[in-house]
C-alpha cells in the first residue's frame, strides 16, 4: 500500500511539474497575471509530493519491505537502522528520488525567499526550474521507477554493499546533490534573465546568494567523500582522478568561476554575457556529472546501474537541456548586453584571467575524462589517462590562478596600477619567499615542490592580511574595532574562503612532499618503523559485529619509547555479500595522521599491513570546510537581507496608508 | 602605439598564451595515456617497450604465490588463450581473488609484468570491462581454433 502511495504522489508531482513548468512561463511572456501566480503553489505542492514519495520509499526501508524491489536489492534485515534510512539513496533510483527531492526543496526555497523579486522573473524561475523537474520526474517514472514491486517478495534483502555502509554515506550524497541541484537555481535565474532580456546588478543581487549558498554545499559534498574515500578505501589516497570524482569536480571549478563572475555582475555590471554562458556551463556539467555516474557509462562503485535506455533517456536530456539554452543564449544574449568597460589593468581584468584560468582547467578536467569514453564508444580501443595528467596540468593552469588570488582584491575596480599593486604588496611577496625556502627545512627535508607550495600558501594569506590592512586604514570608523565592524560579511567571507584555498594547498604540499609509506609482513610481536614511529602488532582477534565477522589487528605505536595510540585495524566479511573490506585505523592530529590497514594473511601468524604517515592531511578538508563557511558567511551578508526589510517595511505602510 | 595596434598586440598574446596553454595540457595528456591490452596481444608483442600500460583478464586460478618477504606476490593473468606473469609488490585489493577478473597496470621486463597497480573492483560480481573484453576475444581465439581442428574431419 505504501509503494503505491509513494507512486501515486510522484505522478501527482509530475502533474504539478508540468504546470509549474508551462503556465507560468506562458502567462510571463504574455503578462496574464494568474498564471504566474501558479508558480508559487504549485512549487510548494510539488515539493510535498515529492517528500511524500520520499517518506514512502524510506518507510519500506525501515519496515523491511522486500516487496519493494528497490528495497530487497539494497537492504536486508540486519542492516543497521541509519544505513537502512541511507540505503534510500544507496542505488540508482533512490539517489534520483533524492535528486528530484533537493530540486523541489530549492524550487520551495526559491519560492519562499523571492518576495522582492518581481513577479515575470519570479514566474520565469520556477518555470524552468519546473521544466527540469519533469525531465527527472519522468526519468524516474518512466525508466527507474523505486517503487517497482518484486512478486513474490524475497525473504530478505541482497544488504546494502558494504562500502557504503558508513556515515560517509548519510551525509556524502545529499550534501553533494544540494551542491549540484544548486546550480539549477543559477541556471534558471540565467534563462529567466535571457527571457526576460533584463540582466543588471539587480538580478546579480538576487541570484547570487543562492549560487554561493550552492557552490557551498558542493564544497563539503566534495570534501565528504574525499574524506571518505581516505578512511573508507582503506588505502589513504584521497583524491584518484576517478570519472565519478571528476564529475563533481567540473562544476565546482565552474561554479567557483561563477561566483567570480557574479560578483564583477553585481558590483561593476559588467561580465553579463559571460556570466550567464558560466551559470549555463556549470549547470550542464552537473547534469554531465549526474548522467556519468547514473547511466553506468562508467563503471565504478558509484555506477549502480547499467541500462542503456537509461543513458539514452539523460543523453537526450542533456542534449535538450544544453542545445536549448545555448541556441536561446545565441538568440537573446545581445538584449543581455556585454556590461560596463574596463581597462586592461584593473580588479575586472584579474577577475576575468581567473575566469578563464578554471574553464580551461574544467576543459582540461573534460578531456582527460570524456577521451576514454569516446575512444571506447568509437571501438578504438580502451585507454585510461594517469593522474600524473590531471596533477601535472592542474598544478600549471592553478598556481598562476592562486598568484591571482592575492593581487586581485587589492587592485582597484575599473583602472589599477601595476606599479602602485607592486609597492602594496612587495611585504607580502617577501614574506611568501622567505617562508617558502624557511618552512620545508624545518621538516627535514628541502624539495622545489614543498617550496613552491608553500610559496603559494604563503601568498595568498599575506595578500589577504595586506588586503584588509589597507581596506581598514581606508575605513572612518575610529579604533580598530570599529573598524574591523564596518567591513561586510560578504568581504570577511571572501577572505576566509580564499585562507581555505591555503589551507588547503598546505595540506597538499605537505601530504606530497611528506608522507611515508610502508607495505610490511608483520607477525605478533614484530614491529616495523616509519617516519619516527614505531609501529608494533600485539595480537590478532577475530570479532563478531551485527552484520560481520572480523579480524582485528591491535597494534601499539610508540614514538622515542613513548606510547602514542593504540590502533585497532580491521580486515571484514560482510555476512550477505561475501566481500572483504578493509577497515583501516586512523589516528587523527593536527599536523599528522597515522593509517594502519590491514592487508591479507601471509601464513605464520602474520599478516601483510600497510602503515603510513601522512602530514597535515586534515588540512586538505579543513581548508574545504573553510571555504564552505566563506561562502556561508556571504550568503548571510547583510545587503541581501536589508532589500527583504526595506520591501517588508515598504508593504506595511503601504497598509497603513492604505488604511488610514 | 595607436589603440587599434594595441588591441592587435592583445589579441595575438592571448591566442599565444592560449595555444602555449593547449599545447602543454595536450602533451601532458599524451604522455599521460595508459593503453590496455589483452595478454593475447602482449604474446604477439603489440604491447610497447618501454612504456607502461594495462594489461586485464582472470587471475589464473591456483597461479598466486607470497615470497617469503610476505610483500612481493607473483600470479599470472589470462584470458584464457595466452596468459602472462605478474609480478607485484604491496597489498592486493580486498576483491582480488583467483578466478576473478583483474587489471594490471605496470610495464614489461624480459616477459615479466612488473605492475604498479593492481585493480579490481568492489562487487563480487562485477568484472572490470576492460578484463571481461579481452576474456572474451580469448574465447573467441579459443573457439576458432578448436573448429580448425575440428572441421577438417567433418568436411570430409
Amino acid at each position: 500500500m505504501v509503494p503505491e502511495l509513494g507512486q501515486f504522489a510522484l505522478i501527482l508531482a509530475l502533474i504539478l511539474a508540468v504546470a509549474q513548468g508551462t503556465l507560468p512561463l506562458i502567462g510571463a511572456a504574455r503578462g496574464v497575471a494568474p498564471w504566474m501566480g501558479l508558480a508559487r503553489p504549485a512549487a510548494q505542492g510539488q515539493f510535498v509530493f515529492v517528500a511524500i514519495a520520499f517518506g514512502c520509499l524510506t518507510y519500506s526501508f525501515v519496515n523491511n519491505d522486500f516487496s519493494v524491489l528497490y528495497v530487497a536489492s539494497n537492504s536486508n534485515t540486519t542492516l543497521p537502522l541509519q544505513y537502512r534510512i541511507a540505503a534510500v539513496w544507496g542505488g540508482h533510483e533512490g539517489s534520483l528520488l533524492l535528486w528530484v527531492l533537493m530540486l523541489t526543496l530549492w524550487t520551495m526555497a526559491v519560492s519562499v525567499f523571492s518576495d522582492r523579486l518581481p513577479d515575470d522573473i519570479v514566474s520565469r524561475v520556477l518555470g524552468v526550474l519546473g521544466l527540469i523537474s519533469v525531465g527527472f520526474l519522468c526519468f524516474m517514472l518512466f525508466t527507474s521507477n523505486p517503487f517497482d514491486r518484486l512478486l513474490p517478495a524475497a525473504m530478505d534483502g541482497r544488504d546494502l554493499n558494504p562500502l557504503l555502509q558508513d556515515p560517509g554515506m548519510v551525509f556524502h550524497p545529499p550534501m553533494l546533490y544540494m551542491g549540484y541541484v544548486g546550480f539549477s537555481v543559477a541556471f534558471a535565474f540565467a534563462i529567466a534573465a535571457l527571457l526576460s532580456g533584463r540582466l543588471d546588478a539587480t538580478w546579480a543581487r538576487w541570484s547570487r546568494p543562492w549560487t554561493t549558498l550552492a557552490w557551498m554545499f558542493l564544497t563539503l559534498g566534495i570534501a565528504l567523500g574525499s574524506w571518505w574515500a581516505y578512511y573508507e578505501l582503506g588505502w589513504g589516497g584521497w583524491w584518484f582522478w576517478d570519472p565519478v570524482e571528476n564529475a563533481s569536480f567540473m562544476p565546482w571549478l565552474m561554479g567557483t568561476a561563477l561566483i567570480h563572475s557574479l560578483a564583477v555582475t553585481e558590483k561593476r555590471g559588467a561580465f553579463k554575457s559571460w556570466t550567464v554562458l558560466l551559470a549555463i556551463f556549470a549547470f550542464a556539467l552537473s547534469l554531465l556529472g549526474t548522467f556519468l555516474v547514473r547511466s553506468g557509462v562508467i563503471t565504478s562503485v558509484h555506477a549502480f546501474a547499467t541500462d542503456p535506455k537509461r543513458g539514452i533517456f539523460i543523453l537526450a536530456f542533456l542534449v535538450i537541456v544544453i542545445g536549448g539554452s545555448l541556441i536561446l543564449f545565441a538568440w537573446r544574449a545581445h538584449r543581455v548586453g556585454l556590461g560596463g568597460r574596463f581597462d586592461r589593468v584593473s580588479r575586472e581584468s584579474f577577475l576575468l584571467l581567473n575566469n578563464v584560468m578554471l574553464v580551461v582547467a574544467t576543459g582540461s578536467v573534460l578531456l582527460g575524462t570524456l577521451y576514454p569514453l569516446f575512444l571506447d564508444a568509437l571501438g578504438l580501443g580502451k585507454i585510461s589517462v594517469g593522474p600524473p595528467y590531471f596533477d601535472t596540468v592542474f598544478v600549471a593552469l592553478m598556481a598562476p590562478a592562486l598568484f591571482l588570488m592575492g593581487v586581485g582584491p587589492l587592485a582597484r575596480w575599473k583602472q589599477a596600477s601595476l606599479p602602485e599593486l607592486a609597492t602594496r604588496l612587495k611585504w607580502a611577496f617577501a614574506v611568501a619567499v622567505v617562508g617558502a625556502l624557511l618552512l620545508p627545512l624545518t621538516m627535514g627535508k628541502w624539495t622545489p615542490l614543498a617550496t613552491f607550495g608553500f610559496l603559494l600558501a604563503l601568498w595568498i594569506v599575506a595578500s589577504s592580511v595586506t588586503t584588509l590592512w589597507s581596506r581598514l586604514k581606508q575605513t572612518p570608523a575610529a579604533g580598530l574595532g570599529a573598524k574591523l565592524r564596518t567591513q561586510s560579511r560578504s568581504y570577511y567571507g571572501m577572505l576566509l574562503a580564499h585562507v581555505g584555498v591555503a589551507v588547503f594547498v598546505v595540506g597538499v604540499t605537505m601530504v606530497k612532499s611528506y608522507e611515508a609509506e610502508k607495505d610490511v609482513r608483520l607477525a605478533v610481536g614484530e614491529a616495523v618503523e616509519l617516519g619516527g614511529y614505531a609501529f608494533r602488532l600485539d595480537a590478532l582477534n577475530e570479532v563478531t559485529g551485527p552484520n560481520y565477522r572480523a579480524m582485528r589487528g591491535t597494534l601499539t605505536v610508540t614514538r622515542d619509547g613513548a606510547a602514542v595510540r593504540t590502533m585497532y585495524p580491521e580486515k571484514r566479511i560482510y555476512n550477505v555479500q561475501k566481500n572483504a573490506m578493509t577497515e583501516a585505523a586512523i589516528d587523527t592530529g593536527f599536523t599528522r595522521d597515522l593509517y594502519v590497514s590491514l592487508g591479507e594473511p601471509v601464513g605464520n601468524n602474520a599478516w601483510l599491513v600497510r602503515v603510513q604517515v601522512k602530514p597535515f592531511v586534515d588540512w586538505i578538508w579543513g581548508g574545504c570546510v573553510l571555504m564552505a563557511l566563506g561562502g556561508l558567511l556571504s550568503v548571510l551578508d547583510r545587503r541581501y537581507r536589508v532589500a527583504v526589510r526595506a520591501r517588508a517595511e515598504a508593504v506595511a505602510a503601504a497598509g497603513t496608508a492604505a488604511a488610514g | 602605439m595607436k589603440p587599434r595596434h594595441r588591441r592587435i598586440v592583445l589579441i595575438v598574446a592571448g591566442v599565444a598564451g592560449l595555444g602555449i596553454a593547449a599545447w602543454l595540457v595536450l602533451s601532458a595528456f599524451q604522455q599521460n595515456l595508459v593503453f590496455f591490452f589483452t595478454p593475447t596481444q602482449v604474446a604477439a608483442n603489440e604491447a610497447p617497450k618501454g612504456r607502461a600500460f594495462r594489461v586485464g583478464g582472470m587471475v589464473e586460478v591456483g597461479s598466486v604465490k607470497r615470497q617469503p618477504d610476505g610483500v612481493t606476490v607473483q600470479f599470472v593473468v589470462t584470458d584464457t588463450a595466452k596468459s602472462i606473469p605478474v609480478a607485484y609488490k604491496g597489498v592486493l585489493p580486498d576483491l582480488f581473488r583467483e578466478g576473478k577478473g583483474v587489471v594490471t597496470q605496470g610495464r614489461l621486463e624480459n616477459g615479466l609484468f612488473v605492475a604498479s597497480e593492481v585493480l579490481a573492483k568492489h562487487d563480487e560480481n562485477y568484472m572490470p570491462p576492460e578484463a571481461a573484453d579481452a576474456m572474451k576475444k580469448g574465447q573467441a581465439i579459443n573457439e576458432k581454433a578448436t573448429h580448425t581442428i575440428v572441421n577438417p574431419p567433418q568436411g570430409k
